[in-house]
Formats: C-alpha cells, structure tokens, sequence
C-alpha cells in the first residue's frame, strides 16, 4: 500500500520542469522528506501529484489505482497538497479555516456545520495545540501560527497523501521540531504517505523515514536519510561538500559546506 | 488530554456564539429593512401624515382615491425599487469583491455601469436597438444588453490569458475609460433634449420604477441568493487564495466564471432600470465585510441587506434635502461614497494590502 510516481513529464510552456520524474513506492506510514534546489521542481512535483496541473505524461498511483481516473472533488479527498503560505490576510478565525477544509470535502450545500464536523476540528485543534488562538481571525497571526493552521486544514480532512511544501519555513526552532514530530506521528497514526519538501536537511534527516533528492525535474536519489545524504547525488545537487556526522545524542547531523577548489 | 480538552470545546463554544451573533445580525437587518421601508415611503412631496400613510398601506380600501394613489402607484414601487436596486449591488457588489480578492471591485467602478450608459445614450442619441423590436422599452433593454456584453468582454479577455483577479481589474478599468469616452462622444453630438435624458441616466434615478421592474428585480434576488449561497463554502475557501482553495477541491476557474455571470446579470437588470447608482455596491459589502467578516455564509446575505437598507435611505435623504424636489438618487449615493471609497483605499494601503 503505498504511493507510486512513474515517468511524469510537465513543462510550463517550452521549459521542461519534471522529466521521466519517476519515485519508488513511498509506503504508507512512512514521512518521505522531498530535498532540491529552488527551481527544481519539488512544488510541480506536488501540484502534478495532487491533480492541480496535467503532466502530459506519467502516472501518479495510490495503492495500485491510478489517481488521474478520479475527479478533482474526489482526487482533493484523498491527496491534499499544501503550498507555501500566500499571507493572505483574511476576517477568518483559525476555527472557521479549518472546518473550512473540513466542510469543502463534502458535496452537497449543506450552509451549518454538523458536530460531526466541529467535533473533528476540535480533534485538530487539540493534536495541533491551536487552542490557544483558534478564535482568533488568521490576519492577526504569526506566520508560524498560521502554518500550523494550515497543517489543520490538511489533517482534518483525512486525506490518505499529504503534500507539504517548507511547513517548517516560517516556524521557530522549537516550533520546527514540533510540527515535524506531529506529522510524523500523524503519518504513523493514520497510516498514510506524507511528503515534506523541506530545505533543512538535518530536519529531513532526522524526521524523515526516507529521503527523495531532486535536481532539474529527476529524483536523483532515493533511499535511507543516512544513505542518501551520504551520496554524491546530494553534493552534485546542491554543489556543496557535505559532512555528516552522529551527536553526542545519536541524531544524525548534515553539514553543508562550500568546497573551495 | 482531558485537561485541555475544555479549551477547545471553547473554540466550538466561541464559533456557535460567534454564529448566533451573526445571524441575529441578518435578523436586525431585516428590521432595518423594514424600518427604512416604512421612513421612505412615508416622506415625500404631498405632506401626507405619517398615520394616513401607514393605513394606506395595511388596509387600502380605506384610503381616499388620491392617498391610495400617491402610496401605491408612486411611492410604494420607488421604495420597494430602491430596496431591491440596493440589494441588486450588494450582492452583485460583494460577489465581485470575492471572486477578485479585491474590494474596491463593484459594477461601477468595474465598467459594468458605464456599458450599460453607453447601451442607454446609443437609443437615446441614435435611436438603434440591439434587440429589434424592444418599443418603449429600447432604452432599458440597451442598457442590459451592453452591460451584459461587457461583462463578457470582461471574462472572455481575462480568459485568454488565464483568469487572474489583477487582470480582471485592469480590463475593467480600461472597460470603463472606453465606455465613459464613448458616451462622451455620443453626448457630443446629441441636442439639448438627448443630452439632458443621458445625464439623467447617467445619474442614476429611482424614478423610473414600476411594479413590474420591482416584480423583476425581486425575482432575480430570490433566485441569486440561494444560487450564491449554495457556493458558499467554496467561496469562503477562495478567500485563501485560488491555490488553497484549488487544494480544498473547488473548481476555481468554473466558480469565478459563474459568479462572474450572476454578478453581471444582477447589475445589468439593475442599471438598466434605475441607471449608473454608484457605491452602493463598494460601501454595502464593506459594512458587511465589518459586521460578519468573510464567511460569505453569513457576507453576502448582509452584504445584500446592508446595501438594501443604505439605498433606500439614500432615497430617503433624496427627498428631504429640499422638500419638494426629489434628487437623482445617484447624486446622493456619489456624495456619500466617494469620502468613503477614499477613506476604503487609504485603509487598505495602510494595512499594506
């Protein structure tokens, strides 16, 4: 059971963004950390994954079924992709987004919210810790607040991927760990396939089950976080040497650094 | 877990509260409604008492022939327009400023208003009817028919390149700088009696009302509502941005398209009626955007309402300036709306929106 990318082609307009962009099977359970360099295709990758863009060619399947035979109501319900967050500032309340996301899975115009519903956002609410400032209106918000109001909107809706570009970009040290540690075990608990672009490789490293490297529109290399960001693949990626190393705690620790010739 | 768990029934707590307030809300807007009702067709020329008035209206066969004629075939249907007009650009208004994520968006000031004043001063001036045949009626159905036109023109060019809110911005903009040049030119070469019927027009006037433009006009409203209500949700989620809400499963493109044409359809049939009425549909949404925020479940009925309630004093106010002459009611709703439309501008930049 798991979620199988093959040959994805996508340009915008004559530029080539994923080429035969193929992915081993990411199982379900399992929190694959997505690293490259900007540009190289991590957020086309998601929006081709979750059927907001057409690749011309390729398949994205979900447990052996092609995604690309549902519809796009049907197709949201099961992958959820999120984007970078956009800022915008809204009269919404934190509570008010995520039954939101809640209530737009369902057809149907049903205007008040079910307590199936609040109860399964008061659910979010309390794994997220979003207590706090659920009522509050998401324009008066941190940035690291509202990204994980965000995440809110992506888990109540169960969805069986979840897509997450740089959740932990606007978030503190503390913060970081925390939203990675919640979504791993979100992953674990709810038994489906969660992909993190991430920038942060000692965070991919430390987080993620398994690493997926990506330069110009190709996975490069894939596999175990210590395998793969031991690999040439990644130095070649990002042009940099990288030293890894194991501390004092047992975490593995990547460090980039600039090779002078 | 059960330590925390009070806090966020609170959350639940604070949106049933936070929903209960907004509903009363609707329901003070309707009494609103009502009350501005009653005030506007009570206050007139004649000098009717306010008691005749009211009797005139609850029971009517106990009015004399004049009485029953100055409330029901005079006031009433100006009144009832007024009401309906006002709840025509709201909605029309608030639908615009969701879908383009901009709120200085509204008929007017998308070109809306001025196609129609093209369509009206081309029967006017020229005597051609787009729709053969439209009699009595050619400079109402002109209007409707170059609003409606471009309306499209509006979406078919954004559609080219994709339909992007900015976009759809600025070919309203260059919209309304052409239409307003193409009245111009009509008005330069029409005589005094044309030029003196397009001002009128352009003005915006409720007293062109009739019952049947009212029985109209609140056809459309009752079936746009529940048409806008049903996208509720998927517009609420458009508010986050088209990628979010693309994310959330709404069909983007297919949304702005349909709100787009019954955005259009209620300001065609209202300027066709009454004429150019500018800012009613900027400052209603904007009230209801303060009241309600931007949960369009609870926007766009008191977007409807507030703007309803705002016209029909303006109608008001049109009468009692000087008693006797009744104002174009465009000229009361400029002068209201434009210190707010610019008070609107400078508190958006100062939110560095």
């Amino acid at each position: 059971m798991a979620l199988l990318i093959r040959d994805l082609d996508f340009r915008y307009g004559a530029t080539p963004v994923l080429q035969r962009l193929g992915t081993e099977a990411l199982p379900r359970g399992e929190l694959a950390a997505l690293v490259g360099p900007n540009g190289s295709g991590k957020s086309t990758l998601f929006r081709c994954a979750a059927g907001l863009l057409r690749p011309e060619r390729g398949t994205v399947a979900l447990d052996g079924h092609d995604l690309s035979e549902l519809s796009q109501r049907e197709r949201a319900r099961k992958v959820f992709y999120l984007a970078q967050d956009t800022g915008a500032r809204v009269a919404l309340s934190v509570f008010d987004i995520i039954l939101l996301a809640r209530k737009s899975l369902h057809r149907g115009y049903a205007l008040a919210a079910s307590p199936a519903d609040t109860h399964a956002v008061e659910a979010v609410i309390e794994e997220l810790g979003l207590a706090p400032f659920a009522s509050r209106d998401i324009a008066t918000l941190s940035g690291g607040q509202r990204q994980l109001a965000a995440i809110g909107q992506a888990l109540v809706r169960e969805p069986d991927v979840l897509l997450l570009d740089e959740p932990t970009s606007a978030l503190d040290v503390r913060r970081q760990l925390d939203v990675m540690a919640t979504i791993r075990e979100a992953t674990r608990r709810r038994d489906i396939v969660t992909v993190v672009a991430i920038h942060d490789l000692s965070l991919a490293a430390r987080f993620a089950d398994r690493v997926l490297v990506m330069n110009s529109g190709r996975i490069a290399q894939a596999g175990a976080p210590a395998e793969v960001l031991a690999h040439e693949a990644v130095s070649e990626t990002y042009a940099v040497g990288v030293h890894l190393e194991h501390s004092a705690r047992g975490t593995l620790l990547v460090e980039p650094y600039i090779q002078v010739h | 877990m059960a330590a925390t768990l009070p806090m966020t029934a609170t959350a639940t707590g604070d949106y049933r509260r936070r929903n209960a307030r907004r509903l009363k809300l609707v329901l003070f807007g309707l009494v609103a409604l009502a009350v501005a009702l009653a005030l506007d067709v009570s206050i007139g020329p004649g000098n009717l008492p306010l008691g005749d008035v009211l009797r005139t209206l609850v029971d009517p066969q106990s009015a004399t022939p004049r009485l029953s004629v100055i409330v029901w075939d005079l006031r009433l249907p100006i009144a009832l327009m007024a009401l309906a007009v006002g709840a025509m650009l709201g909605l029309s208004g608030a639908g615009m400023q969701t879908i383009l994520a901009n709120p200085l968006a509204d008929p007017f000031t998308l070109g809306v208003s001025a196609a129609a004043t093209v369509g009206a001063s081309v029967a006017i001036v020229l005597g051609w009817s787009v729709v053969p045949g439209a009699g009595p009626f050619i400079v109402t159905v002109n209007a409707f028919v170059f609003a409606l036109a471009a309306s499209l023109v509006l979406f078919f060019m954004t559609k080219l390149r994709g339909v992007s809110a900015e976009t759809m911005i600025l070919v309203g903009i260059a919209l309304l700088f052409t239409c307003n040049a193409i009245t111009a030119l009509l008005q330069y070469r029409s005589n005094e009696v044309q030029l003196t019927q397009i001002v009128f027009w352009t003005l915006g006037s409720l007293a062109r009302a009739s019952w049947e433009k009212v029985g109209v006009a609140a056809l459309l409203i009752a079936l746009a509502l529940p048409f806008f209500l049903m996208r509720g949700w998927a517009l609420t989620a458009l508010r986050l941005g088209d990628e979010r809400a693309e994310s959330l499963g709404v069909r983007v493109d297919r949304l702005r398209l349909e709100i787009l044409i019954a955005t259009s359809l209620l300001a065609a049939v209202s300027v066709s009626f009454v004429g150019g009425i500018g800012f009613i549909g900027l400052v209603g949404p904007h009230i209801a955007r303060l009241l309600v925020g931007e949960d369009q479940r609870f926007f766009l009925p008191v977007a409807t309402i507030a703007s309803a309630v705002l016209l029909s004093l303006a109608s008001t106010v049109s009468k009692v300036i000087t008693p006797g002459v009744i104002y174009p009611i465009g000229i009361i709703t400029a002068l209201i709306g434009v210190p707010f439309f610019i008070s609107l501008v400078m508190s958006i930049r100062g939110r560095g929106v």
